[in-house]
């Protein structure tokens, strides 16, 4: 059991880690995930394929299992970003049955697959590259930003100076939201019931603890913690005003470029295990994901090379609203010129993953 | 030493809508358990509420109706807590931004010289989901639930602490079931739950700051309104007098008792945790709906009231009695509509008394009433036009309500009870009638009036009721006195 995972992840519930493995190995074409904070673009990097999040309100909810309502958003994972346009285009549409679900012509996400990325502004965030990256991870979106500049497109700065608070308000917003969705599992009608109780409270708290894990169980404390009277306006307010500005912050970023380019995540992906006891590295993971869903913003993950002990690196392309079919072209056109999508796991990195 | 009553009232009116506030479910009340409780209503995992635009316009409608402000933008939020009949763990109801907000509804207060009206000024009132039931009978040492009732919308409608005792709660309370019924946004059935009221009740001497209040759930009949805050207000004056503290706390009444009983105190609060619900953008009532809405709304009851008095000549009086229901004030104008302005008195008093007398004994509503309008219009213009008399009226309307004629015409055509007016046919029947009452006579004679009228009475009945008591009474007299 040393094969690399995105470990005991609460919102892999959808988007299982096993899933991921059997696309790496090309066992699955394509298969459909869902992104809170990460959970499309990150278990894509890690594992070398193509995956991404549209702008919210492009895939209806309805049907998904709800974590953080305002921040979860399905989408396509699969080897190529022709194959994500594909499923993107069947996936999209306006679902009556989901309120936040944005009344929108239908799109065909494959029309501008070919078109030529000369003039494309890409935006690098200012330190995105910087120590807070490890050197792998680094140097395989350098070489893939290279790449994108080889076929025409340009590189410049851009400034996003809120994202450094992104990552307090996700791990606000998404544990007040989800221990809220995550009420009805309390043992009546939905979930796990405890055996033996005393009376309806008992029943509720030892079914709850009995029923979620550890990570989860922090959650819907942390969740509940910020939402208190007295405490609401301090966390769940405060995090709701950095989710304005780091809208705005993208808003003036996407004045200078026509995409945001950086990595998904900062290292490759970790031992299954080896960040449980410290959630806090842990999220801090998601350092480059969860800006873009406290944004709304589409974004996607492609393969753009190999870091320490061969694990696949993805590079992170985001756009402004509704610019799914622009990032699906620059990605195609990317994966026109690379090979790292098409190559399977070296023997071994998956360890007992073909065996488990 | 003096107390002041001080009461603000919750209520929970029910809309009347087809489907719930969130699902297509219809909202019909009696089904079997869980036959009317879509996906949506019992929460399955990954469905989301939707919302229903008819319980938006009902809103509105109410909030237009007591002249309050219906907010551009008002939010859904979720209150969490846990229970078995709350499918979601959380009711999707409004919190920080109503949808309808201020507002006042014009209460009588009282009768005869006490009377007296008063403004009542509403907070808000905020849309909202109604949770399902917990059935803890039939279920032998468990409780079942039933999720026909959950998702159904209701409007919670808030008053200002402005009401000083039970008369005044009871009248805040009959003007406002009168209203949501008169504007056609809840069917008023309170044993079937659709108007429910919290009222919250404290007292404090002339002078002082409010008292500490404890709040009486789900009253659902005006007496019980009545019975539990006067309860209410004796027992915490005699706490208050006996050197007690009153501790906040929510009470539930029980009918049997005539008492008030500890539901939880204030340490049991819950702490909701509200938070706007990310799965409903914000509600956004433009000012072109609002007009929509204002435009399908029926006249209210104060306008029509002083339409009426200017109108038709009618006193305040009347003008209330008629309009007491939309039903009631609709019959009477289609009763005035086809009998002529002239016979809006007569018409106002036919409706109120023996329209009223005869639905009240066979437990009907106006809507139902057998006598269609158009019918005691008929009876209206014979009377009028001495055809009959009001007494043979009295006859012709029982007729019309037997179904014995499809109108007053042909019922006095069918059954002869057409006033003679003919002196000729008159004046026998009152010869026989004076020869067959001597001692009348004689008393008459002798300064009786009385006598006069029972000799009065003795020809309309020997008369069958069809003479011109008017003429008779010009011909009997001159013939005693001739």
């Amino acid at each position: 059991m040393r094969s690399r995972t995105r470990g005991t992840w609460l919102a892999c519930l959808a988007a299982h880690p096993a899933v991921r493995r059997l696309q790496w190995r090309r066992i699955v074409p394509a298969a459909s995930g869902t992104d809170t904070g990460g959970s499309i673009r990150q278990p894509a990097s890690f594992c070398g394929i193509t995956g991404i999040k549209p702008t919210y309100g492009v895939v209806s909810r309805y049907g998904m299992i709800a974590y953080a309502s305002s921040l979860d958003q399905g989408g396509p994972m699969a080897r190529t970003a022709q194959d994500c346009a594909v499923l993107l285009s069947a996936m999209a549409g306006f679902d009556e049955r989901d309120a936040t679900s944005l009344q929108r012509e239908p799109e065909d996400y494959t029309r501008d697959l070919d078109r030529p990325l000369d003039g494309l502004r890409v935006g690098v965030p200012r330190g995105w590259l910087g120590d807070g990256v490890s050197a792998d991870v680094r140097a395989a979106v350098e070489a893939g930003l290279a790449e994108l500049e080889k076929l025409g497109a340009k590189r410049v700065e851009v400034d996003l100076p809120h994202a450094q608070y992104a990552i307090a308000a996700y791990y606000v917003i998404a544990p007040a939201e989800a221990s809220s969705n995550l009420s009805r599992y309390d043992g009546v009608r939905y979930g796990h019931r405890a055996a033996e109780y005393t009376d309806l409270a008992d029943m509720y708290a030892k079914s709850r603890a009995e029923g979620f894990g550890a990570e989860v169980r922090r959650r819907i404390l942390v969740g509940s913690y910020v939402l208190s009277a007295g405490y609401y306006d301090a966390y769940y307010l405060k995090a709701q005003q950095v989710r304005r500005k780091v809208a705005e912050d993208f808003a003036a970023a996407f004045k200078l470029c026509d995409v945001i380019a950086g990595p998904v995540a900062p290292t490759v992906a970790y031992k299954l295990g080896e960040k449980t006891a410290d959630p806090v590295q842990m999220y801090l993971g998601d350092v480059y994901t969860t800006l873009v869903n406290l944004a709304g913003l589409p974004a996607l993950s492609a393969p753009c090379g190999f870091g320490e002990g061969g694990m696949p690196v993805g590079l992170q392309l985001v756009g402004n609203y509704f610019a799914e079919a622009r990032l699906l072209n620059v990605a195609h056109r990317f994966q026109q010129a690379t090979h790292h999508h098409l190559q399977t796991p070296p023997a071994g990195v998956l360890g007992a993953g073909g065996a488990q | 030493m003096t107390w002041e009553v001080v009461i603000g009232l919750e209520t929970h009116v029910q809309l009347s809508t087809v489907s719930k506030i969130f699902s297509g479910a219809s909202t019909a009340f009696g089904a079997e358990p869980n036959r009317q409780a879509c996906a949506v209503d019992m929460a399955l995992p990954g469905v989301l509420p939707v919302m229903n635009a008819a319980a938006v316009d009902k809103a509105i409608t109410f909030g237009l109706a007591i002249g309050a402000h219906v907010a551009p933008r008002s939010v859904f939020a979720r209150k969490n807590y846990f229970y078995p009949d709350l499918p979601k763990g959380y009711q999707i109801s409004q919190f920080e931004i109503p949808v309808v907000q201020g507002g006042t509804i014009a209460i009588q207060v009282g009768e005869g010289d006490k009377a007296y009206a008063k403004q009542v000024e509403l907070t808000r009132a905020h849309l909202e989901e109604d949770a399902g039931k917990s059935l803890h009978e039939d279920f032998h040492g468990m409780s079942g639930i039933d999720l026909n009732r959950a998702g159904t919308p209701l409007l919670e409608i808030v008053t200002e602490p402005v009401m000083t005792s039970s008369a005044e709660a009871v009248a805040y309370a009959r003007a406002l079931h009168a209203l949501v019924m008169w504007i056609g946004i809840c069917d008023g059935n309170m044993q079937e739950g659709s108007f429910r009221c919290d009222a919250n009740v404290s007292v404090r001497r002339p002078g002082e700051p409010l008292g500490t209040r404890r709040e009486i759930k789900n009253l659902n009949s005006f007496r019980f309104l009545q019975q539990a805050i006067d309860y209410e207000i004796r027992s915490q004056i005699e706490q208050i007098e006996d050197g007690h503290k009153i501790q906040q706390a929510t009470v539930l009444f029980d009918p049997d008792t005539g008492e008030t009983r500890m539901m939880r105190s204030k340490e049991d609060a819950h702490d909701y945790r509200y938070f706007p619900d990310p799965d409903l953008p914000p509600l956004v009532i433009e000012p072109a709906r609002i007009e929509r809405v204002k435009a399908g709304m029926p006249e209210l009851p104060a306008a029509m009231q002083a339409r009426f008095a200017a109108d038709f000549g009618l006193s305040a009086y009347d003008a209330a009695q008629l309009t007491a229901s939309l039903e009631t004030a609709r019959y009477f104008e289609a009763v005035v509509a086809a009998a002529g302005p002239a016979q809006a008195k007569p018409a106002a008093n036919w409706v109120m008394g023996e329209v009223a007398a005869r639905l009240n004994r066979e437990e009907k509503s106006i809507a139902d009433s057998p006598v269609m309008p158009q019918q005691l219009a008929g009876v209206l213009a014979r009377v009028a036009d001495s055809t009959i008399s009001n007494n043979i009226a009295r006859k012709v309307f029982e007729a019309l309500w037997n179904g014995e004629g499809s109108s007053a015409d042909a019922i006095i055509e069918a059954q002869g009870l057409k006033q003679v007016t003919d002196a000729s046919a008159i004046e026998p029947i009152i010869d026989e009638v004076l020869a067959a009452n001597a001692q009348s006579v004689a008393e008459f004679k002798a300064g009786k009036e009385k006598a006069f009228n029972a000799l009065v009475g003795q020809v309309m009945k020997a008369s069958r009721g069809k003479a011109n008591p008017a003429q008779v009474n010009e011909l009997l007299r001159r013939k005693l006195e001739g």
